[in-house]
């Protein structure tokens, strides 16, 4: 009795441990890729519902912001910067699901109604900074263009090596989704997506193109660059 | 010698075990997801509170290998640890065991009496119900920090969207800093309770599996400090009070 109870920890311990370190192994197997695929898209249809244009991201007006610390990314190998003398002169281009395709200048976005808003920038590896945006509503410029009804679906693209995401009409059209052109009371710089870009707190960082050059309306999603790596599409906060 | 009664539920050790596999995967795809970046700080400020700040966390205590698949891990196993969380506490509210966890009057003087018994300045173990003061303790702590676990957690998935959840830990630097140190308490606990039980009480390992449990080797039954009376009943020390028989 006393040798079958102890017999029996012992198993027990083994069977525990053995457990453990099964679960340790890094690697994901075939069978838990299909699982967390399909958790993935049921967060994302959570997520998607719970979504609200009244939710909004705010910062207290003392926040420091990040200034000169604010991080720079890009994907190329050398920052990005549009030469006019090689590429011609940058335009927005708008188009795809759009009654009125539009081809905008840096002088014709300025020229539409802008806002400035101090928000929250949240990365995927978990800081967030504070930075004063100035730019386009997104909303507006689907205004403008005119949507069609198969617009359900952006794609954000760049001048960055070919980056780009894709996001749902709803995030798009959610009032603090600008097209940025500038930054903190000055212009963009090149380190921050010059000469425009897309930001909004509602998304996290990977999912804001910068280095902007199109923007397609589409009937169906478009994957991104990350999200075509492995992150999750919707990237939501 | 035997006094075998029936002392866990099926219910509760389900949850149990499955919560043992919910709670290693989201600490270790946590503290994978923690690494993209292990600091709590904005960039440009600094963050005095934690004396570890830009210290990764070593690797092989990590699980999802990178930053996308650990949160991919992170946001499915968080409907398990849920769905496994409102299933225990809703059967040990229904079934009354929550009364075993819950603290009362006294239980912070059966605290300093269990740990006087522990380091041997008291002889004889406190007398107990199903559970010692410090075993209830860590008991009640742990959903507690579940709960917390979870609504941080809420706080820095969806900043925006639950922005009103967010607000509860100030903003999200905090609740991330709450999330994050809610886990590493969590674990010290859970850490500690796996010692005691093999160290005081292994005899419970056998209640956490099959639902049965020996009386008569109980740690109080056995006088059982960590490591010490670990086989066989304790010396008999005069009469006391007798657990009522099944």
């Amino acid at each position: 009795m006393t040798l079958d109870r102890r017999r029996f920890i012992t198993i027990s311990a083994a069977s525990f441990s053995s457990a453990l370190l099964a679960a340790c192994n890094n690697a994901n197997p075939k069978s838990a890729a299909k699982l967390l695929a399909f958790a993935e898209s049921k967060n994302e249809g959570l997520e998607r519902s719970i979504f609200r244009h009244d939710r909004i991201n705010s910062v207290p007006a003392s926040a420091k912001l990040a200034g000169k610390d604010f991080p720079k990314y890009y994907v190329s190998k050398t920052m990005p910067v549009w030469d006019p003398a090689v590429r011609g002169v940058w335009r927005l281009e708008v188009s795809g699901a759009v009654r009125t395709p539009l081809s905008l200048t840096l002088d014709d976005l300025m020229r539409l109604p802008h806002i400035t808003q101090t928000v929250d920038h949240f990365c995927v590896e978990g800081w967030n900074a504070r930075a004063a945006w100035t730019g386009v509503r997104m909303s507006d410029i689907a205004r403008i263009a005119g949507l069609t009804p198969d617009a359900h679906y952006v794609d954000f693209q760049s001048f960055d090596d070919g980056y780009h995401e894709s996001w749902d009409m709803d995030s798009v059209m959610h009032p603090q989704t600008l097209i940025a052109y500038g930054m903190d009371g000055r212009l963009l710089g090149p380190e921050h997506g010059a000469p425009a870009r897309l930001h909004s707190p509602i998304k996290l960082g990977y999912k804001s193109t910068k280095y902007l050059t199109k923007i397609v309306f589409m009937p169906q999603k478009n994957g991104g660059y990350w999200t075509d790596q492995g992150y999750e599409w919707y990237g939501g906060t | 010698m035997s006094e075998l009664v029936k002392r866990t539920h099926w219910i509760v050790r389900l949850t149990h075990w499955v919560n043992v596999i919910a709670v290693v995967i989201m600490a270790g795809s946590g503290m994978r997801i923690f690494n993209a970046h292990p600091s709590f700080a904005r960039p440009g400020e600094t963050f005095p509170l934690n004396p570890w700040e830009g210290r990764p966390i070593p690797d092989w205590l990590t699980f999802g290998g990178w930053l996308a698949g650990a949160r991919h891990w992170h946001f499915a196993m968080m409907w398990i640890l849920v769905a496994n969380g409102l299933l225990y506490l809703g059967f040990i509210y229904l079934h009354g065991e929550w009364r075993d966890l819950v603290p009362r009057r006294g239980d912070a003087r059966d605290i300093v009496e269990m740990i006087k018994f522990y380091l041997f300045v008291r002889r004889d173990h406190p007398h107990q119900g199903k559970h010692n003061a410090l075993q209830k303790s860590a008991y009640f702590a742990m959903p507690i920090l579940g709960i917390i676990l979870v609504l941080s957690g809420l706080a820095i998935w969806k900043p925006v969207t639950l922005g009103f959840i967010t607000a509860l830990f100030v903003n999200y630097k905090w609740a991330r800093f709450v999330h994050f140190s809610a886990m590493a308490l969590l674990l010290l606990v859970a850490l500690a309770h796996v010692f005691m039980v093999f160290a005081v009480d292994p005899y419970a390992l056998r209640s956490m599996v099959t639902g049965w449990y020996n009386r008569a080797r109980s740690p109080e039954a056995r006088n059982a400090r960590p490591f010490y009376h670990l086989f066989g009943p304790g010396k008999s020390r005069g009469p006391k009070a007798e657990a009522p028989k099944p």
